[in-house]
């Protein structure tokens, strides 16, 4: 579940900015997974894991080169991570684990499914931070100007405070849900 | 029915003191030492204390309520990471920041692992280092002891409301006729400006420093009481002590107009506070005897290579923190040989 927040760190420290990367990880994912689907025939089982770095790489580059051209100062916070896209962990596992094994559209739906659950992961962090380290959402003040900026949640061990935090918060959900279930009808609170 | 004979291993013998009154005890040692600071630095030292404790209180009731365990307020063990979370703070720190302090001391410090014996961090200490990551600003924020108006009203800092940022005080320290104060702790006027202080200032509590590390005699008492009542491993403490001493006596030997004396050095910061109530938390020390000196001997030589060489004015959390971390290793390393046994493997 955890698999591919290696840009949580560094990114999430905006809403605006956790939502643009996962919107280009969507990007790359669902094209990738599109592409490699449809060559999952004719792509040799031996050098499958170059030809997918290749396939994801070439979208990483397509999206770079999108962003810079909408807007510099997006490029310019996301900085390296966008080039970085390339090495999260989650395209490689969903071509491998799914697109290579399946028919395009599905490859591609299950693909872009993933990639809007991770914008919503990083969504989730983002906002937090962003509320707490800056005092703004979207880059609006809530608080007024006398607020005092959590300093340590733009900072790295921020994003993993928070990261834990949401996952003890869906880990409570789970249980109750869990609980729910396994009594039907039950009146447990 | 004759009674079942219980067959058990040693040790047969209880000393008759349970956890709470161990930590109850350790309340009772602490509370001069709060007393002293509400008479140094007035309401607002009052309420520092009383908010970050109950903070701490407060997030160990919803812990205990969400993880569906009984209650483990009245071990007392939450009241005293509470109040030596207070005192490591400075007495103007802003209450909604103590509160912040005392949720995360708790909830990170101690509910993630377990609860209360299966921390491997000391809890105030993971809330101050907390604090001082966020807002390193107001942590460093100082104000003089002994100011006449301080029962009159809280220090302006102190009220501020919750998420804002605390006014600047240079103005009402003004206005306490206090023109001498530098704002700075002996330790950081050392470091900046080589002015040190007098070792007389500490013993008495004349120093601008966080709200209960100001009185060394006082802290030395409070922690003797606790070391004859066995309530805290006396080797702990002298192990630090120790160690801070011979360090910072061969660098003063060494450049005398570069380095402060040996007594600075241990009179100075948090050193005594941490030594005596910090390094000796059960949960978090060695318990081997040799473990136990070199675990000492780490914190000091931690605290005055961070002081010395460090980019911070006061290294005692930090060095502290870093100790609790090699604590289990340390023991690991250090077991006794077990009599009659070979080598000292176990």
């Amino acid at each position: 579940m955890v698999l591919g927040m290696c840009p949580t760190l560094a990114v999430t420290v905006s809403a605006v900015n956790a939502i643009s990367m996962g919107l280009a990880t969507t990007f790359v994912l669902g094209a990738s997974c599109l592409l490699v689907s449809l060559l999952r025939h004719s792509i040799p089982k031996q050098v499958r894991i170059a030809s997918y770095i290749v396939i994801i790489a070439t979208f990483v580059t397509v999206v770079d080169y999108a962003i810079q051209a909408i807007s510099l100062d997006l490029y310019e916070a996301l900085g390296a991570y966008i080039k970085l896209i390339v090495a999260n962990c989650i395209l490689l596992g969903r071509a491998e684990a799914h697109a290579a094994k399946n028919p395009p559209l599905a490859a591609t739906f299950n693909a872009i499914g993933m990639g809007f659950g991770f914008t919503l992961g990083l969504f989730a962090i983002g906002c937090v931070r962003e509320i707490l380290g800056a005092g703004k959402l979207f880059g609006m003040s809530l608080f007024g100007a006398h607020f005092q900026p959590w300093v340590v949640m733009v900072l790295p061990p921020g994003g993993f405070f928070v990261l834990a935090g949401w996952l003890i918060v869906f880990a409570a959900f789970k249980q109750v849900s869990d609980k729910r279930s396994a009594q039907p009808g039950g009146v447990q609170s | 029915m004759s009674q079942p004979i219980e067959l058990r291993a040693a040790p047969y013998q209880h000393s008759g003191s349970d956890v709470p009154a161990i930590m109850r005890n350790v309340v009772y040692a602490m509370l001069p030492i709060c007393i002293f600071s509400v008479w140094q630095y007035g309401l607002s030292a009052a309420a520092l204390i009383l908010v970050v404790t109950l903070a701490c209180l407060l997030a160990e009731r919803i812990n205990n309520y969400v993880s569906g365990a009984a209650n483990t307020l009245s071990d007392w063990s939450a009241v005293i990471t509470g109040v030596l979370l207070a005192l490591t703070l400075p007495p103007s720190f802003p209450l909604w920041m103590g509160a912040v302090a005392g949720l995360s001391a708790i909830w990170l410090g101690k509910s993630l692992f377990g609860g209360l014996g299966q921390n491997p961090f000391n809890p105030a200490l993971i809330g101050r280092a907390f604090v001082q990551a966020a807002f390193p600003t107001a942590i460093s924020t100082w104000v003089p002891a002994f100011s006449p108006n301080r029962f009159a009203g809280f220090i302006p800092t102190t009220l501020t409301a919750p998420f804002m940022s605390p006014p600047d005080i240079a103005h009402w320290i003004k206005l306490q006729g206090m023109d001498a104060f530098t704002g700075a702790t002996p330790l950081a006027r050392w470091k900046f400006e080589n002015v040190s202080a007098s070792s007389m200032d500490f013993l008495t509590g004349q120093v601008t420093a966080s709200a209960g590390e100001t009185s060394a005699i006082l802290i030395l008492l409070c922690g003797l009481y606790l070391a004859f009542r066995k309530f805290l491993d006396w080797r702990i403490p002298v192990a630090v002590m120790g160690s801070v001493m011979l360090i910072a006596w061969a660098f003063h030997l060494a450049q005398p107009a570069r380095y402060p004396s040996p007594s600075f050095m241990l009179l100075s910061g948090g050193l005594m506070l941490g030594a005596w109530f910090m390094a000796t938390d059960m949960a978090t020390s060695p318990i081997t005897p040799r473990g136990i000196w070199l675990y000492g001997a780490l914190i000091g030589i931690l605290t005055v290579m961070i002081r010395y060489f460090g980019g911070l004015t006061e290294g005692v959390m930090y060095a502290i923190l870093i100790a609790n971390a090699a604590a289990p290793l340390l023991d690991q390393f250090n077991q006794p040989r077990i009599l009659g046994g070979k080598g000292g493997k176990s």
